[in-house]
Formats: structure tokens, C-alpha cells, sequence
């Protein structure tokens, strides 16, 4: 047997300190068998002697497993698995308690325990209950490579394929351009509408492969503090011919500047797509309100439009991939079915979402909430 | 008036080539072709071009790249576009219009796919006049 798997990091949460060294001493030389055949995960044990100490612990001990007393100085156990539960792909807690009562059972699993442990235990138990989380977070380990996996082969198959598709199409547009530079004559609205539709075409390639980078996490971040008032006056720049041509009017309401650590294509990304679809889904001469400002927690970004709005039934499907909203107002609007969904992918990147608040006929609020990114490079989106 | 110049274009598609060598003759420039890499190192040395248009990946990734190393190499004033396709860019770890240390590509410009005759025209004029008279 080897031990190739990554070591499970417990954290023992209890004041008594005979019984952490205790817990240590048997669970050091506990194997786990690992997914793989002959493969075994050892165990990494510390010990902290109050809540208050496990939650400071964790910040640089991201434990797999809590053995967490009910009873502690200080915050109790239910309130340090209530601060940890918050943050999802914690670790998994194992409520040790003397008062091995019905209700806090109940409270315990309400707050995402996994197990109990009644004190006095055997080491035995202690043994069996430990052995049977392990084995469950090895399979999670597991199961989240695997997609992490499945996310990077797509990535690949996808930019090989987005390649192959966009040769043909350059190699057409190319034709295109000199026969519309030549003599374009009576065909040249047949030989315009061709460029747009291939143009189309690859926006739809290049949307996808975008989306796929950011889902896989091969994509390249540059985080850097940027000014946010920055990318939406670009972003707002970028629409105004389009906006002219339909008499939609673009307000912004935003500080003199918000600065804010952010990979800039990303912000760009999101902005543009909000921006973008503001105008192209607006009533002629209508309005787009855009709000950005500073959150509790990071910054919203709100964007209101007056145009055909979303249906309560197609909202809920309106951030999913490739997904249009088809009817007669959106049929003539070129669009990939991909932007929205590429969007709310950001945004949860940014531990923040995307939310809608719409009305058929009465226009549609978009509002993206952001936290700032870590200084650390992010390896990859959890799924 | 414009210069006549002797161009060297490299692209493995056909389709490419064959406009790039419409749009270069209209120009009145003489054009020689090549479909990759190896045909290329082929023709440099009878050609003897005065600028060369190359596209990034022919038969490896980084063809256009080390065509451009050996075309400056042999011909140290022949400037050199390379031409690339946005979705290749996937492959490269750096923004090609960017500045900074990477002194192993050695190309005067680069050129997105497809690109447009006028700014191609405009391109290939702008590097020529820039180009020292050959000796």
C-alpha cells in the first residue's frame, strides 16, 4: 500500500487537552483506503482548544475534517460549524458531545454535521466514525478532480474545434472582402448581410471558447487593482453607435473612480455583455440606467433597461448555456445564447451573482454583485 | 507612387493565399507563395523578398514564429507580418500586440485574420517605406 493521496487535515476542537492528544495519538496512524486501488490517504491532526482558536486555525489549516466538542469556552461547537457552514467546500464536522441529547442531534445536523461522537468514546469508535468521513471526503476529492478534469479536456476538445470553425470562415470572409472591394454592384446588400452573419458567426465561436477558459480556470488572470469607472465608460463608449442608431440613451450614475482588484478582461466581459444586451433588447428611443457603486461587500453593478423584458418562466432559464429567449421581439436580434451565462460564470469567480428583476413589456434590471479577487491566482472555478 | 516590392507570403490554407496574393498584386507588388514552413525556408533564399507575410501555426503551433527567427536572420532589413487567428492565440501564454521582453519573436507586425485588403495594403506600404535600400 502507498500512501500517493494527499493527507486528510483534521482539526481536533475541544478545551480538554488529554483528550486532543488522545484523539491524535490514535488517529496519527490511521490509513484511509483512497479511491484508487492500493492507495491510502493518512490523516494530519491538530488540535485547537477553543472555537474562537479552530476558526483562526482554519485560515491557514483548511481542514477536510472537524471533530468538533459541543460543549467549549467561548463560542460553543454549534456556532463554529454555523460560521463555517457559510462558506460552501468547508470542512466536514463531526459533533462530539457528552450531552448526547435528541435536539442537539437534530440542531447539529441542521447545521451541516455529518456525525456525532458521545463522549466517553472507544477508540474504536472514534476509529469507525473517522474512518467512514474520510472515506466520504476521499470521494468528493475525487469526484471534483474528475469534473475539474472533465472541464479541461472540454476546454481543449473546444479550442481545437473553435480553430477548425473559424479557418473555413476567415477564408470566406477574406473572399468576401475583395469582392465587396472590387465591383459589390446590385449584390451588395447580399454580399453585406453575408459579412455580418459570418461575423456573427464567430462572435459565437469566440464566445464559446471564452467560456469555456473561464470555466476550465486555463484561462490566464491578471489580477490587478483596476478602476471599475474606467471599464464602464469604455464599455458604454463601445455601445453608443448602436445606441444612436435606435435613439436609446445611456445614463450612468457612478463615482469619479472605484478602484477595485479584478482581472480587466473579465470586468470588460461582464460589462459589455450587460451593456450590450441593455441596448440591443430596448425599445427604440428608450433608456438605459446604469448604477455602479460600492457594496457592503464589494461593488453591484446595475443595469435597467426599457425594453421587451423577460418573463417570469424565461427568466429562470435565462443564465444557462445557449440559451435564447424566442419570440416574436427577439427574433430578429443576432445573439450566441452564451453572454449571460458567461457573465453569471464570472461573477461567482468573483464570489458574488447575477440577478434579474423583469416583467414582459416593462424592461429588465440586471445586478451583478462582485468581491474583490484574492492576490492569490485562482487554480480553478468548484464546481 | 507606391514601391514594387518582392513579397513572400506563407499560409497552409489555399484560400488565404490566394487572397493575399490577389489583394498584393493589385497592388502591383510580385508575389512569391509558400504553403508552410518548410516550403518557405525553401524558397527564402531565391526569393530574396523585400517583406514577408507569414501566418502563425502551419505545420507546428509556432511555425509563423520561427520562420520569422530565420527570414530576419538571413535578411536582417526585411521586415516581417505575421498573421494570426484569434482563436490560436489560446495556445500562447502572452498577448502577441503586447511590447515587453520577448525578444525570440522578431516580427514587425502583427495582423489579425482576416485581414482587411485595405489595411493589409496600408501595412505592407507603411513597413516598405521604412525599409533601408538594399545593397
Amino acid at each position: 500500500m502507498t500512501c500517493s493521496e494527499q493527507p486528510l487535515r483534521v482539526l481536533v476542537v475541544d478545551d480538554e487537552e488529554a483528550l486532543g492528544l488522545g484523539v491524535r495519538r490514535i488517529l496519527d496512524p490511521l490509513r484511509v483506503p483512497a479511491g484508487e486501488a492500493h492507495q491510502e490517504a493518512a490523516l494530519e491532526v491538530r488540535i485547537a482548544r477553543s472555537g474562537e482558536e479552530a476558526l483562526e486555525a482554519l485560515k491557514d489549516f483548511p481542514a477536510d475534517l472537524l471533530l468538533l466538542d459541543y460543549k467549549l469556552p467561548g463560542i460553543d461547537g454549534l456556532e463554529v460549524l454555523r460560521r463555517i457552514s457559510g462558506n460552501g467546500g468547508g470542512p466536514m464536522a463531526i459533533m462530539i458531545t457528552a450531552y448526547a441529547s435528541l435536539e442537539t442531534a437534530v440542531k447539529a445536523t441542521k447545521m451541516g454535521s455529518y456525525d456525532f461522537l458521545a463522549k466517553p468514546f472507544t477508540p474504536e469508535e472514534l476509529r469507525y466514525v473517522v474512518r467512514k468521513a474520510a472515506e466520504h471526503i476521499l470521494l468528493r476529492r475525487h469526484a471534483q478532480q474528475l469534473a475539474a478534469e472533465k472541464r479541461r479536456i472540454r476546454f481543449e476538445f473546444l479550442s481545437v474545434l473553435a480553430h477548425e470553425l473559424k479557418a473555413p470562415l476567415d477564408a470566406v470572409e477574406g473572399y468576401l472582402d475583395i469582392l465587396v472591394e472590387k465591383a459589390p454592384g446590385e449584390n451588395a446588400r447580399m454580399l453585406g448581410r453575408c459579412q455580418e452573419r459570418i461575423t456573427g458567426m464567430k462572435r459565437l465561436i469566440l464566445d464559446l471558447l471564452d467560456l469555456t477558459r473561464i470555466e476550465s480556470g486555463e484561462k490566464n488572470r491578471d489580477i490587478k487593482s483596476l478602476d471599475l469607472v474606467g471599464v464602464l465608460r469604455r464599455g458604454v463608449e463601445t455601445q453608443l453607435p448602436r445606441a444612436g442608431k435606435k435613439g436609446v440613451r445611456i445614463e450612468v450614475d457612478a463615482p469619479a473612480a472605484l478602484e477595485f482588484r479584478a482581472d480587466e478582461g473579465e470586468m470588460d466581459i461582464i460589462f459589455n455583455n450587460l451593456l450590450s444586451n441593455a441596448v440591443k433588447y430596448n425599445a427604440p428611443g428608450g433608456r438605459v440606467a446604469v448604477a455602479l457603486r460600492r457594496g457592503p461587500e464589494g461593488v453591484e453593478l446595475r443595469v435597467a433597461d426599457t425594453g421587451i423584458g423577460i418573463t417570469a418562466v424565461d427568466q429562470a432559464k435565462l443564465f444557462k448555456e445557449f440559451v435564447r429567449i424566442r419570440n416574436a421581439q427577439t427574433s430578429g436580434i443576432p445573439g450566441s445564447g452564451l453572454g449571460l451565462s458567461t457573465v453569471r460564470k464570472l461573477a461567482m469567480l468573483y464570489g458574488g451573482d447575477v440577478s434579474v428583476e423583469s416583467a414582459a413589456g416593462q424592461g429588465s434590471t440586471f445586478t451583478v454583485h462582485l468581491r474583490e479577487a484574492a492576490a492569490a491566482p485562482v487554480s480553478g472555478v468548484r464546481a | 507612387m507606391m514601391k514594387k516590392a518582392n513579397i513572400l507570403v506563407v499560409d497552409d490554407d489555399k484560400d488565404i493565399l490566394e487572397q493575399l496574393v490577389a489583394v498584393l498584386t493589385a497592388a502591383g507588388h510580385d508575389v512569391v507563395t509558400a504553403e508552410g514552413e518548410v516550403q518557405a525556408e525553401e524558397r527564402l533564399i531565391d526569393a530574396r523578398p523585400d517583406l514577408a507575410i507569414v501566418d502563425v501555426m502551419m505545420e507546428n503551433q509556432d511555425s509563423g514564429f520561427m520562420l520569422s527567427h530565420k527570414i530576419k536572420k538571413l535578411y536582417p532589413g526585411t521586415p516581417v507580418i505575421i498573421l494570426s487567428s484569434v482563436s490560436s492565440m489560446t495556445g500562447f501564454k502572452f498577448p502577441l500586440e503586447a511590447g515587453g521582453d520577448k525578444p525570440w519573436i522578431k516580427a514587425d507586425s502583427f495582423l489579425n485574420k482576416p485581414v482587411r485588403p485595405e489595411l493589409l495594403r496600408s501595412e505592407v506600404k507603411r513597413l516598405l517605406a521604412g525599409m533601408p535600400a538594399r545593397a
